[in-house]
């Protein structure tokens, strides 16, 4: 006979929490930069035996120091795109991750959708989509407010990272033992005040870290920009490179831009290792 | 509705039944408990002590059987629990401090959120309730920096704070070292002896007798039997009990 009720004790099949366990994200570290650097210097050096080959061309280094500011009012833009993208997508994407958590199963389900929907598609695809369909302006009463191409991929790269944030919030909260929700609610607090008093402060702190490096991500996102025609570091150094018209500044160009991106995002995945270091510790 | 006056008891469980899916905890329990009584349920792990002092609390519903608190029945969906829980205050075994706050701000913050009081007369009382706690110098450390035994005192001062009627403590000492554990029981039976109403479960047996007015032993979701510590301890009558205490003595 099968006895299917027990009056035993019996273990539960373990269930890993959502999100608390990721795996190691990707980030920038220290040998990126070496290789990076290692690279740029044969790349010169052999950029540099090919121009003297050829007379009465200017050096490699001194075509590169050339283009520099060029160069930098470009990745300028890469960071101001990053910078609202991330706010946007902050902004829009914390309200998505609570909703995440509502009791009321039909908010629950259609921002469980919103999220896994943006989280899951290509982040170029969204690009195209936001180009393509928004506007080229919107009239706001009597004001014509244009929408140049910049500012739509900057929305169009908020939207996955709206969703990436919602996940974060969502997994952050859950990530809190449900016994600080038990003790707040023995201490009659009501479930808003148990989520803004006592479980969100928590997590603002176990947020932080995933929160920068998907900024670091982001940023280095950004030049996907360029295939929908943006005028980023990217695709400026593509048209520096076509009114060069010199095959051997082709790698040191890229590799230069490489450097750009490294030397900004470096610091803040150190950033990001040493607050994950500090938060373990309490 | 019936008026609860203080001759009745404080908090009545009838028939109480619990079951989470296929695993059924609770198998109808039934005990009083009058004001400015302290009761200690013992029993083996997995009997459902945990559980039924949950069920007072409305932290956990019940399926059938009545818990009544003050007259008020906690098994009606229109129950309001805040209210409920209010009048209840809850020690847990792993303590539950907020660890983002610090000693102090964990004691005020319900008095002050939940109950709206002010907050320099909840601070008055915060620092009083620290000091009855003997945790003076304490009160802006966080809880992280505190043993396993301070913090449970302040969990306690935390429950005290809402000024409750009835207090439940659930196998408050069964996390702590046991040189902790001393500070925490004294502190339990200066309440018990100010006329706290406490429902304690507990493994401290020696405690049990000391401090409880009765003694309840629970088994498979049954109470077995339950009398005054003095009898309890010296002759249990169900094989059940005796076996438990040989166990564990």
């Amino acid at each position: 006979m099968i006895v299917s009720r027990t009056d035993l004790a019996v273990l539960k099949p373990f269930r890993l929490g959502a999100a608390a366990t990721s795996s190691e994200p990707w980030r920038f570290t220290l040998w990126h930069g070496v290789a990076l650097l290692a690279a740029l210097a044969v790349a010169i050096g052999i950029g540099e035996a090919q121009a003297q080959a050829a007379i009465g061309k200017p050096g490699i280094i001194e075509t590169m120091i050339k283009w520099t500011p060029l160069l930098l009012q470009g990745f300028a833009l890469n960071i101001a795109m990053s910078f609202l993208a991330m706010a946007i997508g902050t902004v829009v994407g914390v309200p998505l991750g609570l909703a995440q958590i509502s009791l009321l199963p039909p908010i629950r389900g259609s921002s469980w959708f919103v999220t896994q929907f943006f989280r899951n598609s290509p982040w170029l695809v969204l690009l195209f989509y936001c180009m393509l369909l928004l506007p080229f302006e919107v009239r706001i009463g009597d004001t014509v407010v244009p929408l140049p191409g910049w500012l739509k991929s900057t929305i169009g790269l908020s939207l996955p990272v709206m969703a990436n944030v919602s996940e974060l919030v969502r997994g952050a909260v859950r990530s809190i033992p449900y016994t600080q929700w038990e003790a707040a609610e023995s201490l009659a607090m009501t479930r808003r005040q148990t989520l803004w008093m006592i479980i969100l402060p928590q997590c603002v702190k176990r947020m932080t870290p995933p929160w920068m490096n998907l900024y670091a991500i982001l940023t280095v996102a950004t030049p996907l920009t360029s295939v929908v025609g943006v005028s980023e570091a990217m695709t400026l150094t593509g048209d520096i490179l076509s009114s060069e018209g010199r095959t051997e500044l082709l790698v040191p160009m890229y590799l230069y831009l490489l450097l750009f991106f490294f030397i900004y995002c470096y610091p803040i995945a150190r950033a990001t290792i040493a607050l994950e270091k500090r938060f373990q510790v309490r | 509705m019936m008026v609860w006056t203080p001759d009745q008891p404080i908090v009545r469980l009838k028939d109480v039944h619990k079951s989470f899916s296929a695993l059924t905890v609770l198998k109808g329990i039934s005990l009083d408990v009058m004001k400015g009584e302290v009761i200690c349920i013992i029993g083996p792990s997995g009997s459902g002590k945990s559980t039924l002092l949950r069920c007072v609390n409305a932290l956990v519903p019940i399926e059938r059987g009545s818990i009544t608190v003050e007259g008020q029945e906690v098994n009606d969906p229109k129950l309001d629990k805040l209210a409920l829980r209010r009048k209840v205050g809850m020690v847990f075994q792993q303590y539950n401090l907020f660890p983002h706050k610090t000693a102090l701000e964990n004691v005020m913050m319900a008095p002050i959120h939940v109950l709206k009081r002010d907050r320099k007369e909840v601070e008055a009382q915060a620092l009083a309730l620290i000091k009855k706690v003997r945790l003076e110098g304490k009160e802006h450390v966080y809880p992280g920096e505190l043993s396993g035994g301070q913090q449970q005192r302040i969990a306690i001062a935390r429950s005290l704070a809402m000024n409750p009627d009835v207090m439940l403590f659930d196998e408050v000492t069964a996390a702590l070292d046991p040189e902790t554990v001393k500070g925490v029981l004294v502190t339990i039976r200066e309440l018990a002896e100010d006329g706290m109403t406490c429902m304690i479960v507990t493994h401290e047996m020696g405690f049990a007798r000391e401090v409880a007015n009765q003694v309840y032993f629970t088994d498979g979701g049954l109470l077995v039997e339950h009398g005054p510590p003095k009898e309890f301890f010296a002759n249990p009558r169900d094989p059940r009990t005796k076996q438990f205490m040989d166990q564990i003595l």
